[in-house]
């Protein structure tokens, strides 16, 4: 089974890895851990899964300000996800990847999918990110 | 949705005039150009095709979250970034002259004191605070700026009527250098229309009144309205401002809500139909006592009575907070096993020092941290493992940022506890 699916691309990008999903948005400040890829909000559904190197989708990030400067350091460190989806166009995110992109020229990519596809999508499926926002989804 | 199509479409039609233009071209600069093409390159993700001016920031970017704000921060003010509008800072990573006090290592105080530095070398004021509309000027309703810090933000838009996007750490500081904002969201007036009506059933007076409802009504609503602006109607009492600080700071943990309406409350709420802007609400969800009720459990992560620390003050602590705390502590002490902690800024500090309420709080047992709070510090020792707090933002991040148990409860039963040495929590205003 597998899927292809296309997204506004928010930050262009090719990125590959296991999918991690949640329909609950995140905030990386007080969510994430920078030193570790650790996803550490308690309450949130992804809590004790190590994002780096997946592609995270969640709908948004949510709460803090400062969840920009988590993923900046998160990409500094090399310890942040290979690439985001969201399904709502989301500045939070996008901003920490063009800094990243400012600073270390390391962008993150960051597409953004409506909610039918988004749901579409499943913890463990392999993806594939290309340029230009297409996105191809495998079970493993 | 096909692929970057929106993107490109934003490109062309981009208005950009010739400050705007110069500053991406580089004639005012390295800073402004870095910031301008920053901003340029976030405009279509706001949804915006041009910029409009600030009169006034905050930036949350000062907050030192390890060496990629450092460095960021520091490009900035060695390219000689310069802020064009009154702007204030939020917290730093560390209280510059306390810290040695606490468990903070000294090369990330080191550092976080460098990012404060290359803050203020830009022309930033010194607050050091998340709720900097307790002591500085305040924006005036319709006022155009560009604000960071969450809960600042939900506060801003909401109590003052000030008009500010959700501006992440990193983007504030290009909106102060540049004085520019995407001409987008929240600053214009149709999108500040209330989308989610909640109405308040069966909540008891009593429960109006206290300090801990509040928490618990943002961390509600918050977490059930996600981006969207909501409208609480049935508020029976004219609210403290404290009381609103509570509320919105839960609802933008949360949630990311940035900003409210009450009506008969906030000023662009003044009747229902106001709130709304003439439309019916997207949604309607009665808030009965049962879902406060569960909201409030969900606030506290542990059965246990044990208590190694009260912290107060997130948002920080106000000069109105400090005098109830010091009415409710005066001629009583702490148990030695339980430290009892506030932060605030130094302004307000200041004011209470003056005012005789910290001296109560001191001979009561408690501390006061400035600058900065435990979240954005590392200032607690590892020996802390039991927290209670009034605070919903405390609550809400604690557990994942310090790896703490918390309990939550009023400003009272903070109290009580600490003189007992062992939460004491009184719920009969909850189960009434």
């Amino acid at each position: 089974m597998g899927d292809v699916m296309h997204g506004r691309v928010l930050v262009e990008g090719v990125a590959s890895g296991p999918l991690l999903v949640s329909d609950t948005p995140l905030s990386f400040w007080g969510g994430f851990c920078q030193s570790t890829g650790e996803i550490i909000d308690r309450r949130h559904p992804l809590s004790g899964q190590i994002a780096t190197g997946c592609i995270l989708a969640i709908p948004a990030s949510r709460g803090s300000s400062t969840t920009t400067a988590v993923l900046l350091e998160a990409v500094r460190r090399s310890t942040a996800p290979s690439a985001l989806i969201v399904n709502q166009v989301d500045t939070f995110l996008v901003l920490a990847s063009i800094v990243a992109d400012e600073l270390y020229q390391k962008p993150i990519p960051v597409l953004a999918v409506d909610t039918k596809e988004f749901q579409l999508l499943k913890s463990g499926q392999y993806a594939m990110l290309k340029q230009g926002g297409e996105l191809s989804v495998k079970d493993r | 949705m096909r692929q970057g199509e929106d993107l490109r479409k934003s490109d062309n039609l981009m208005k950009l005039n010739s400050r705007d233009l110069a500053d991406l071209h580089g004639e005012c600069g390295k800073a402004r150009q870095m910031a301008m093409r920053i901003l340029v390159r976030m405009l279509p993700v706001f949804g915006a095709d041009e910029f409009l001016d600030i009169t006034a920031a905050h930036i949350d970017s000062s907050l030192f979250q390890g060496d990629a704000t450092l460095e960021y921060a520091e490009r900035l003010s060695d390219w000689q970034a310069r802020v064009v509008v009154p702007t204030t800072l939020n917290v730093s990573g560390v209280d510059e002259h306390g810290w040695k006090r606490w468990a903070v290592p000294s090369d990330w105080a080191e550092k976080a004191r460098r990012q404060m530095v290359a803050y203020q070398s830009m022309g930033c004021k010194p607050t050091w605070t998340c709720a900097p509309y307790q002591e500085s000027e305040r924006p005036e309703l319709g006022q155009q700026v560009a604000w960071g810090e969450s809960s600042a933000v939900v506060f801003v838009n909401s109590v003052l009527g000030a008009r500010t996007a959700r501006y992440p750490d990193l983007l504030d500081i290009c909106a102060a250098i540049t004085g520019r904002v995407p001409a987008a969201g929240l600053h214009l007036e149709e999108n500040r229309k209330g989308q989610i009506l909640y109405r308040l059933k069966d909540v008891p007076l009593a429960l109006l009144h206290d300090d801990s409802f509040y928490g618990v009504l943002g961390h509600l609503i918050g977490s059930n309205a996600g981006t969207l602006i909501p409208v609480i109607e049935g508020l029976r009492i004219d609210p403290r401002e404290d009381h609103l600080k509570a509320l919105g700071a839960a609802m933008a943990s949360a949630g990311a809500v940035a900003m409210y309406h009450i009506v008969g409350v906030t000023p662009e709420a003044t009747d229902l139909k106001t709130a709304l802007g003439g439309c019916p609400p997207l949604q309607r969800v009665d808030i009965t006592m049962d879902m406060l009720c569960a909201v409030r459990k969900e606030l506290t992560t542990t059965d246990e009575k044990k208590l190694d620390m009260v912290v107060l003050g997130s948002p920080h602590f106000s000069l109105g907070e400090f005098e109830m705390l010091s009415n409710l502590v005066a001629g009583k002490s702490r148990n030695p096993r339980v430290q009892f902690l506030i932060t605030a800024s130094r302004a307000v500090r200041a004011l209470a020092e003056k005012a005789g309420y910290l001296a109560k709080v001191r001979e009561f047992g408690g501390t006061v941290t400035v600058d900065t709070c435990i979240l954005t510090s590392p200032m607690l020792p590892s020996s802390i493992d039991a927290l209670m707090t009034n605070s919903a933002k405390y609550a809400y991040y604690a557990p994942g940022l310090l790896g703490t148990h918390v309990v939550y409860g009023s400003l009272e039963d903070c109290v009580r506890s600490a003189i007992k040495g062992k939460i004491k929590i009184d719920s009969a205003i909850w189960e009434m």
